[in-house]
């Protein structure tokens, strides 16, 4: 055997020292992590194509779940989830030009641009909060389900609540009581509960009988049926004196769930339960990876300021973490295509 | 702290003050076109809404937007994230074995999703 190794020409063989990839341990591992947390993603994302090219009913259209501005209302399909996406690839631009300043060893660059990165971030997180209190707390009249068993979108205003007057005393509220805080979610609750008989008079969850006093009612424009019943079809839209009818008749039916607003882990008025569990699942995923991004940024950012990488001779830590915040970035771009436009 | 067992390729990296303006000019290139993109998307999903359209339209759109997305997702990898400036191998060795998983989970998967559809359908 050792005679053989003797006549081995070692000149072009690797003799250690070099990497096949020219590259660093640190960054072809990061890429290595990269690769499986894609998988990941790429399974979450086909899951949930799996579900929806599988269900026969109607899915729930990007543009009218989400269409709120914060302070602007409703109405604007869309424009908050681009300015997210926006937002995301400002603070990945951020990110790749802290990378760029590394290289030229400008350390007053990389805290500058790895700063911005980290505000960006927290913006982002914020963003994603707003969207998703949205999305949990619902639209103003949420979604009824009619008596031939149709579910329908409702259009129109909802109501203002100016206080509730306690008729008959509950565990916790005294009859004669005026409640005034959250008045519009209790009635919202009780709606939903199915605790209202006549128009007005509700059931308190501790029981207690109270008169709701409006401000201003609601008004029902149109129901728009999203899933067929014994009576209307898919796509039906009933308007005026009629759809304010179906609705009263929904709402004041005595039954729990007639009526939905927003979303939870039981049921959601947007449509298929699937579509919230998976909005749940894989933007706060993808919220997660963010959240712990901004985390290593703002470790690395004190390592900046320290000097640690200055001292080191390259900026190579900067580059690893970038890479995993652009990744956040590239895993934003599939959702925003997947999740909201297609 | 140079090594003499290994080479450290992170100190090659460094580059140039006139070389950084040139890579700097790529970066905000990247920026401008990913934002008309994601512009795009946006304005389409807002004038031709899904359930409004024509089911042709509708697959055009929708194929639009992937042709799109991956449009931008290869330039936040290749520019953003630098593997276009790795070397060959270390691009191949990260980009293929994703890629094959990727497109026969998607095939696997939404094939089975609409056979699973049309029983339902029955």
């Amino acid at each position: 055997m050792a005679e053989h190794a003797l006549n081995i020409d070692t000149t072009p063989s690797w003799g250690g020292q070099v990497s096949p990839f020219k590259t660093s341990y640190g960054k072809m591992m990061m890429w290595f992590f990269l690769v499986s947390d894609a998988l990941t993603f790429s399974g979450l994302l086909i899951a949930y194509g799996f579900i929806r090219h599988a269900y026969t009913g109607e899915w729930p259209m990007g543009e009218e779940v989400f269409h709120s501005l914060p302070f602007l209302g409703h109405g604007y399909p869309l424009i908050y989830v681009a300015l997210m996406t926006f937002l995301l690839i400002i603070s990945s631009v951020t990110m790749v030009l802290a990378v760029e300043a590394g290289h030229r060893m400008d350390r007053k660059g990389v805290t500058k641009w790895l700063f911005l990165t980290i505000i960006g971030g927290f913006f982002f997180l914020g963003s994603q909060a707003w969207e998703w209190s949205h999305f949990i707390h619902g639209s103003e009249l949420g979604r009824v389900q009619l008596q031939d068993g149709s579910l329908a979108f409702v259009h129109g205003h909802g109501p203002e609540v100016k206080n509730l007057e306690i008729l008959k005393s509950g565990s916790k509220y005294k009859e004669g009581a005026v409640v005034e805080h959250h008045a519009l979610h209790y009635y919202n609750d009780a709606l939903e509960a199915g605790k209202v008989t006549t128009v007005g008079t509700i059931t308190l969850k501790d029981g207690a009988v109270a008169r709701v006093n409006f401000a201003k009612e609601a008004h029902i424009e149109e129901l728009q049926i999203r899933e067929a019943g014994s009576k209307y079809e898919l796509g039906a839209h009933i308007k005026g004196a009629e759809a304010a009818e179906l609705y009263k008749q929904a709402t004041t039916a005595g039954q729990a769930n007639r009526i939905v607003f927003g979303a939870n882990m039981q049921r959601n008025e947007y449509g298929p339960q699937q579509f919230a569990q998976f909005f749940f699942f894989i933007t706060g995923f993808h919220g997660f990876h963010v959240f712990s991004g901004v985390v290593i940024n703002i470790i690395i950012f004190f390592g900046v300021l320290r000097g640690v990488y200055h001292n080191r001779g390259h900026y190579e830590m900067v580059e690893k973490t970038g890479l995993y915040w652009h990744f956040v970035d590239l895993v934003w771009v599939f959702v925003f295509t997947f999740f909201y436009l297609v | 702290m140079e090594r003499d067992d290994v080479i450290e390729y992170s100190l090659e990296a460094h580059h140039s003050e006139e070389h950084g303006k040139k890579i700097r000019k790529k970066i905000y290139f990247v920026t401008v076109l990913l934002s008309l993109i994601t512009a795009v998307e946006v304005g389409v999903g807002i004038v031709f809404p899904k359930h409004y359209v024509a089911e042709f339209t509708w697959e055009t759109i929708k194929w639009g937007y992937i042709v799109l997305t991956l449009i931008k997702a290869g330039y936040i990898v290749l520019v953003f994230m630098h593997l276009g400036d790795e070397k060959l191998e270390l691009r191949r060795l990260i980009l293929f074995p994703y890629m094959i998983f990727a497109l026969y989970l998607t095939y696997i998967l939404l094939f089975e999703g609409l056979q699973v559809h049309h029983i339902w359908m029955k």
